[in-house]
């Protein structure tokens, strides 16, 4: 512990958003179930456990951001696929969280999950062997979607398939798993998903204590996943990594091999991603193919880019931004939501490149230009 | 070199090219437009696969079926015709990443500059004259400082062979004359490659010179010799 | 719709009469006695008298006796309660019917079902009268002397192989001199022979049905096949006689299957094709990917829509409307796209890709909030409706066929208008060198605002294709998108044939893995493919080579 604890500030030492960023990660996590568990209802502090599980949605949300941003704002990859990594953690988690409903289901078949019972599976499939187990389980949220992405990535990069078209690939790929996931014998549930579930733990998911450890841990998970990807681009790695995005031909002619990095990076995020999903599905209580479809993780890029990307915590701020957004606008205006969103993509690539982070970097940038030229002026007045 | 040919969609950009530099050679090679000379460069460094024919390097490896980043780490460094640093790293950040060695990701991820790194970023600072902007970013040099700083970039490498496309292009008189004498000190201890269309530079490196045409090398020799020679007279000027 | 339909059979029928006329209106007249006389019969209690009747009209052979006859199958031949006046009827919908007169054809007006009840009688007939009129049609029709009237006959008597109507056809087979129907009735009469308990006929029967291709014969073989490996107590020589001609024909049919599918596969690939080559044109030009492309294509089948709505009663020519409005609509709206947003993401291809979405997103919504969220169905025009018979196992249906033909078409003339025109060497001139284009003078700005503006509107004229083969809704253009993507990544960019053979393999692909593999899972490994096949050619099968492609 205590060899990390100098690490960690150092990481922070020169990262004034990232300070912030992790300060208000720290206030939320004592404030919320604070506000939740120990005010009454009737106070005006009191917040709702509705409220608690949003904002628990809101930070995996947000640590998917980072995941993201890691891939395009530093390594100059769009991904249109992080849907994917999102959606297989999901999945390692509901297996588990499906296992753990044990006979309680609507059939009450110890071993079968409802949905294969309704499909008359006689006996569990093989991949779901062992998803009782609560290790294996978390060990499967990052080794699923580790392993695409590593084999994904190994194919890719090594055949140096860049730019647009990289894009449109992660796209096909996620594509393609929504399409598999929809299909009942794959053995996931198809159409509906996981769902039902019951406890973690053996907790149970719908008290409010249960509820507020998840989001406690929402929010150490996306601490650690920030400072995991902060001490990431702050290395040697991490100027490469930049290197690759701006020269990619000169790191290959300095003896980089590019395509083990990228490789690193997009495997790293990509249990990021995973994680992110593991922690989405016990507070939303379901998983479905849906996580995989294309728009999802098209609309993950823009929290990235509206909130600033190259920086993570833009990234995380992002994300909370456009789905608080999200979640006001489809219960207000449902039609106008889809009109927004559509506006915010166009506006933000064309006046706002380097999103909120970037403008508020520019503002503060021209107001101590400005106090500067002040400054000095009065001092011109005085010597007058 | 030996017998190498490459075409593009049915143009041949090399034909049949035989070329050999001996260790700590200066060569110059010149040639017009099209002539094939960066297209030489890409397949030394694997960027371009030949069609046909074999790249010997130091008399034993085949260079042919090895990637770009394999060859770079025998000892090729190659400065591109276009100056290529990192625009958005800052001149002692490019230098850091073109340190020798250490090219494995996770040496990376864990890496601590040593003392003995800094020292030799220093040396290579002041020899191409960039000690002052050490801190700014690669991207707000003039052209001729980025050209220079991806030389340093090659000298970070310590290569066995250096291929330096156009090095003086966009230089005044004297940034090209510093630059002669650097690249003819490097060949003290390097082999170098320098393609250039700037014939006062070529001559003021006063070395053997190869003329590519059509990409297959039309004359060799000193400078005189070739600006004599009846055929490379022909290519330049015309029929 | 409706009133040119009938006005057309009308006139049919009218010719028919004149035809008829000028043939001899002599025989005629007698006909027309034979058969009055026949009709007061109609309204006789006595089924006697109705088969005296029958048979009088229908030895006739006079074309009238089969709409007499067939009427009377139908019960829809009434007689007037007190002048015995025969009339056909016709259910022309609410309840209420179309009178008219058999012999002369002329409608005598219209009568709700009360009023025809107060006045008029239905002719009756019992399941032995039924017996005969089938025989009798089944001989009246076999010996017609319009060719349709023979096949359609001779095709369903092949759904029902009876033995009273297998002996007419008999007659009819040595008689008949045109080898079409010729084969037909063959068959039919070797299908009832199969059947038979003399070996030896059945023997003969069987053999020759070998290799046939229609889906009845293959039932009659199926059921047969089954029947004669339960039951081992038959001639031996019987059941391997079924078992091969039962291979061949499934061999038969599945070769013409597989043509079939080819053919899907195509017209999947051309509608591919249409949505694809407008992005590969873009994408080649410009570098950037669109991901609005696939709203032009619905739009485009929206504007097909409306023409259809604005134009109800010409629905025919609908579609020649259709098309260059989708063109000029969606083609402006590529434009304003252009000039609005793509312009100033010049040389950041991903921010491109990001605003294009967004705007994908309002276009669907915005036709969301107009159109309302469910599909619309377009209308298909008649002339493109119904299909082609190659033979009883390959039918192709003609919208299918038309939309091959026109995106071959559409093909034809972009590739002309890339190769002949100024605007064409201008685009590939851009694509090459950009830089080199400008300095040559030309405005790259106004190739790219064009540029874009074919692509999409190539890309609405593919909506008017598409609205002929599905439902247009809101989110026509997303499924299609992802394909027209992979066609791109597969074909590569900048070149036409490379999208065309792109399109047609993906399409044909598809349409090949479906019957193995289901549609989605099809869809699938299509995808694994492309996923794959980018390792080995990273800029797709027909990409360009050398220095500058890597720009």
């Amino acid at each position: 512990m205590m060899k990390y604890k100098p690490l960690i500030f150092r990481l922070l030492e020169n990262d004034k958003g990232g300070k912030y960023f992790i300060a208000i990660l720290l206030l939320l996590m004592i404030v919320v179930p604070t506000c939740n568990l120990l005010i009454p209802e009737s106070s005006v502090f009191y917040i709702s456990t509705y409220v608690v599980t949003l904002l628990g949605k809101y930070l995996t949300y947000a640590l998917l951001a980072i995941s993201l941003d890691l891939v395009w704002g530093y390594l100059g990859i769009l991904s249109l696929g992080h849907g994917a990594f999102f959606g297989l953690g999901g999945y390692a988690m509901g297996m588990y969280l499906m296992r753990q409903i044990g006979d309680r289901g609507v059939y009450g078949n110890p071993i079968l999950p409802d949905f294969m019972v309704f499909l008359d599976y006689k006996e569990l499939p093989w991949f779901w062997h062992g998803f009782d187990q609560f290790w294996l389980a978390m060990l499967m949220v990052f080794i699923v979607p580790g392993l695409l992405a590593f084999v994904f990535g190994w194919l890719a990069f090594r055949s140096r398939v860049t730019g647009v078209y990289l894009s449109i690939i992660t796209q096909a790929l996620t594509y393609a798993l929504m399409l598999a996931f929809f299909r009942n014998d794959l053995g996931f549930g198809g159409n509906n998903g996981l769902t039902d579930f019951k406890e973690i733990l053996g907790f149970d998911l719908q008290s409010d204590y249960t509820r507020n450890a998840l989001f406690v841990c929402s929010a150490i998970a996306v601490a650690l996943g920030y400072f995991i990807c902060r001490f990431i681009v702050d290395s040697r790695l991490g100027s490469l990594i930049t290197a690759i995005r701006d020269s990619e031909g000169r790191v290959r002619a300095l003896g980089y091999r590019d395509e083990y990095i990228k490789l690193f990076v997009f495997v790293v995020s990509a249990m990021l991603a995973g994680v992110a999903g593991a922690l989405y599905v016990p507070q939303v209580g379901i998983i479905n193919p849906g996580e995989f479809s294309p728009i999802n993780s098209i609309e993950m890029v823009i929290w990235v880019a509206m909130g600033g990307r190259g920086t993570l915590y833009g990234a995380a701020l992002g994300a909370i931004v456009v789905n608080f957004a999200k979640t006001y606008f489809t219960a207000a205006a449902p039609e106008v939501w889809l009109f927004m969103l559509g506006g915010l993509f166009v506006v933000v690539t064309l006046f706002l490149p380097h999103g909120i982070i970037g403008a508020i970097k520019k503002i503060s940038a021209m107001k101590s230009k400005k106090t500067k030229a002040s400054v000095e002026a009065q001092k011109l007045n005085i010597s007058n | 070199m030996n017998g190498v040919s490459v075409s593009f969609d049915g143009f041949k950009a090399i034909n049949n090219l035989s070329l050999y530099v001996k260790k700590n050679e200066l060569r110059s090679i010149i040639g017009p437009n099209g002539a094939g000379k960066t297209t030489m460069m890409d397949i030394i460094t694997g960027k371009t696969r030949p069609d046909e024919g074999r790249v010997i390097y130091d008399d034993m490896v085949d260079l042919i079926s090895m990637s770009e980043a394999e060859i770079a780490n025998l000892g090729i460094g190659r400065k591109f015709q276009k100056p290529t640093v990192f625009e958005h790293h800052s001149v002692y950040e490019n230098l850091k990443l073109a340190l020798e060695g250490r090219r494995k990701v996770f040496e990376n991820l864990f890496f601590k500059l040593t003392s003995e790194d800094d020292d030799k970023i220093q040396e290579v600072l002041n020899t191409i004259a960039l000690q002052e902007h050490y801190k700014r970013d690669a991207g707000e040099l003039s052209h001729g400082q980025k050209q220079w700083l991806e030389i340093g970039m090659l000298l970070m490498q310590n290569p066995k062979l250096l291929l330096v496309d156009e090095p003086v292009a966009g230089m005044t008189k004297q940034e090209s004359e510093h630059t002669a004498e650097l690249l003819t000190s490097l060949a003290e201890k390097h082999s170098v490659v320098v393609v250039e269309h700037d014939m006062e530079f070529v001559r003021s490196l006063a070395n053997r010179v190869t003329v590519l045409h059509q990409g297959s090398v039309l004359a060799e020799g000193d400078m005189d010799s070739v600006q004599n020679n009846q055929k490379v007279i022909e290519v330049y000027l015309g029929e | 719709m409706k009133r040119l339909l009938t006005l057309s059979m009308f006139g049919l029928l009218f010719l028919n009469g004149l035809l008829a006329n000028s043939l001899g209106a002599a025989e005629i007249k007698s006909d027309i006695d034979v058969m009055q006389s026949s009709f007061k019969l109609f309204s006789s209690k006595s089924f006697k008298d109705k088969t005296t009747a029958i048979n009088s009209i229908a030895d006739s052979g006079n074309p009238i006796a089969i709409t007499v006859l067939e009427a009377l199958l139908d019960g829809k031949l009434y007689y007037h309660k007190k002048n015995k006046d025969i009339i056909v009827i016709q259910d022309i919908g609410s309840k209420s019917y179309d009178l008219k007169n058999p012999i002369t054809n002329f409608s005598l007006g219209e009568k709700t079902s009360k009023q025809l009840k107060k006045e008029y009688k239905k002719v009756g007939i019992n399941n032995k009268l039924r017996g005969v009129l089938n025989e009798k049609l089944a001989a009246l029709t076999i010996f017609s002397d319009d060719k349709k009237i023979r096949l359609s006959a001779a095709r369903n008597m092949l759904k029902n192989p009876s033995s009273s109507t297998v002996d007419v056809l008999r007659k009819a087979v040595l008689q008949e001199k045109d080898a079409e129907v010729k084969e037909l009735m063959s068959v039919c009469v070797a299908a009832a022979d199969a059947l038979s308990d003399d070996v030896e006929t059945q023997l003969r029967a069987v053999n020759s049905l070998s290799g046939s291709l229609y889906p009845e014969i293959r039932l009659l073989l199926e059921d047969l096949n089954t029947k004669y490996t339960e039951n081992s107590n038959v001639d031996k020589r019987i059941l391997p006689a079924v078992q091969s001609a039962l291979d061949s024909t499934k061999l038969k049919t599945g070769f013409y299957k597989q043509l079939e599918n080819i053919f899907f596969g195509l017209s999947l690939g051309s509608v591919l094709l249409l949505a694809a080559v407008g992005l590969a044109i873009t994408f080649g030009v410009m570098g950037v990917i669109n991901m609005a492309h696939g709203e032009m294509l619905m739009l485009g089948a929206y504007t097909t829509f409306v023409i259809q709505q604005i134009m109800p009663n010409s629905i025919e020519y609908s579609l020649f409307v259709a098309i260059p409005a989708a063109f000029i609509v969606t083609g402006l709206i590529g434009i304003g796209i252009e000039r609005g947003v793509i312009r100033f993401l010049y040389g950041r291809p991903l921010e491109t890709l990001l605003a294009t979405f967004g705007i994908s997103l309002i276009l669907q919504q915005a036709v969301r909030s107009v159109f309302s969220p469910l599909n619309r169905s377009v209308i298909t025009p008649e002339w493109m409706s119904g299909s082609y018979e190659f033979n009883p196992a390959l039918s192709l249906t003609y919208n299918r066929m038309y939309i091959v033909l026109f995106a071959l078409l559409v093909l034809v003339g972009l590739m002309l208008l890339l190769k002949k025109t100024a605007f064409g060497l201008q685009m590939r001139a851009v694509t090459q060198n950009r830089n080199m284009a400008k300095a040559m003078g030309i405005r790259t700005g106004w190739v790219d605002s064009l540029t874009f503006g074919l692509g999409s509107g190539i890309a609405g004229i593919g909506g008017v294709a598409l609205s002929q083969l599905t439902n247009v809704g809101p989110n026509l253009g997303q499924a299609y998108i992802v394909d027209s993507f992979m066609v791109v990544v597969f074909g590569g960019v900048g070149n036409l044939w490379g999208t065309f053979v792109g399109a047609m393999s993906l399409g044909v692909a598809n349409k090949f893995l479906e019957p193995y593999a289901g549609a989605v899972l099809a869809k699938i490994l299509v995808l694994i493919f492309i996923i794959l096949f980018i390792q080995k050619y990273p800029r797709g099968m027909f990409a360009l080579k050398g220095r500058l492609a890597d720009n």
